[in-house]
């Protein structure tokens, strides 16, 4: 019989993530999900945020009633500036990134394979409006590449899958996922075990994923 | 003496042909020239090519434009949105073309166009359907994607003060695809907030140098209580 375990919440996997970035890191985190990570970067730890619409050093979303549209992220929510932070225009924003400056970025995801393949910005359905913004930008330029996702779809399916279905955001470019039941390492050799929440075994792991884990 | 300042929106787009292909800067509720879109309603041109990130929301601005079915092509990153229903119905009927493009390939091939670089070899999109089709090349270890420019007829850009000589500065996250556009295309249209004297720019502080604009008309802003400007989009 296996043990009983309790998934990462959002919270707590976003807490997870933000723990693994170092002092002086500069980090841009992709809507949705991820923009959750930077409430939980120790306040004594000095992080650059860059959004890709033209910003480094993005601070919080402001005080109620004061917000301007002038100043938001790329997620479209007003934001404010800390100080020290730059505004520029979009073409360099996307060099920083394409051209190997930001140290991470944390990208929700679709599949991701044990060799770092992506599939977050399309389903392939026949009628899905297409849309693909910076994720294959942000994917291929950033120096690691993190993904933040449930491990299991609402049907029970791994995420983590031997080779993508839907269309390719980029190619080998995951270092790590973040998952509510586990965090792997990607690489040519496949998957390789970070940690998993208490409870659940390496085993149990393995049969919801259906491939090989290394320890 | 060299006056850019346009007189009126009218004024600003006068001239603009059929067929032209319109960069519109802006990114979400910041940097769009609202005034310059609906203006171009006006115009009346027709069988557009659009560049802009997006495709538009609700039924003002671009999604305006795009609902008078004067736009034949659009080419953009991020067509999708929670109200983006004007290019949704237009796309899946067939009546409008969408080139889509990662966002930062879309701002390089606009800023190669201002540059002119003839193509360029980018790793974003290898290997995926956006580069299907596409030349490619392995250098130094790495494969790349050869992306080309993408020339304009007219930029609609918005920027926040001007000077008559076309020099201009923007504010915050609306500088977005301004500058790049401003470069790649045969005639820049700018609004903004401010006209001030020659001279009064900081020299410092000016993005886009006068050589890349061609008009600029003000177009007075809506502030809120905070300080801060209100949505417009």
């Amino acid at each position: 019989m296996s043990m009983s375990y309790t998934k990462r919440n959002k919270d707590q996997l976003a807490a997870r993530i933000a723990q693994d970035i170092p002092e002086g890191a500069v980090v841009n985190l992709g809507i949705g999900q991820p923009t959750l990570v930077a409430n939980h970067i120790p306040a004594n730890r000095e992080v650059l945020l860059h959004s890709e619409n033209g910003m480094l050093g993005m601070g919080p979303a402001p005080a109620p009633g004061q917000e301007d549209y002038d100043l938001i992220n790329a997620g479209k929510q007003p934001v404010t500036l800390l100080p020290g932070g730059s505004f520029f225009h979009h073409t360099d924003s996307f060099a920083m990134m394409r051209g190997g400056h930001l140290d991470i970025c944390v990208l929700g995801a679709f599949q991701v394979s044990p060799q770092g393949d992506l599939a977050n910005w399309h389903t392939g359905e026949a009628d899905a409006i297409p849309a693909v913004g910076g994720a294959m930008d942000l994917a291929v330029g950033a120096r690691q590449t993190w993904v933040m996702m449930d491990l299991l779809t609402k049907k029970g399916e791994s995420k983590i899958v031997a080779q993508c279905s839907y269309p390719l955001t980029g190619i080998a470019c995951v270092r790590r996922v973040y998952t509510d039941l586990a965090t792997f390492e990607c690489s040519p050799q496949g998957l390789r075990l970070i940690d998993k929440v208490d409870g659940l075994s390496h085993e149990e792991l393995e049969k919801l994923v259906g491939l090989p884990i290394a320890a | 003496m060299i006056n850019k300042i346009a007189n009126s929106v009218a004024q600003a787009l006068d001239g603009i042909k059929d067929g032209a292909t319109i960069m519109i800067g802006g990114f979400g509720t910041a940097g769009i020239p609202n005034e310059l879109i609906d203006g171009l309603i006006a115009h009346g041109a027709k069988d557009l090519t659009i560049v802009n990130n997006n495709a538009g929301n609700g039924e003002q601005g671009l999604a305006g434009l795009l609902k008078t079915g004067r736009v034949r092509k659009i080419i953009c990153s991020f067509p999708r949105q929670t109200d983006s229903y004007v290019f949704d119905e237009l796309y899946r009927s067939g009546k409008l073309e969408l080139e889509l493009v990662p966002q930062g390939n879309l701002s390089e091939r606009i800023r190669a166009a201002g540059a002119g670089i003839g193509a360029f070899f980018t790793p974003t999109g290898y290997g995926t359907e956006l580069a299907k089709g596409k030349e490619t090349r392995l250098i130094d270890g790495k494969y790349y994607v050869l992306e080309y420019p993408i020339q304009g007829d007219v930029a609609l850009i918005k920027a926040e003060s001007g000077d008559r000589w076309g020099n201009l500065t923007y504010r915050m996250t609306a500088r977005n695809f301004g500058p790049s556009m401003a470069m790649a295309c045969k005639r820049t249209v700018a609004s903004v907030h401010e006209i001030v004297e020659l001279g009064a720019l900081d020299p410092e502080t000016i993005v886009t140098p006068a050589i890349f604009v061609s008009q600029i008309v003000k177009i007075p802003r809506q502030a809120t209580q905070a300080g801060g400007f209100k949505k417009t989009a």
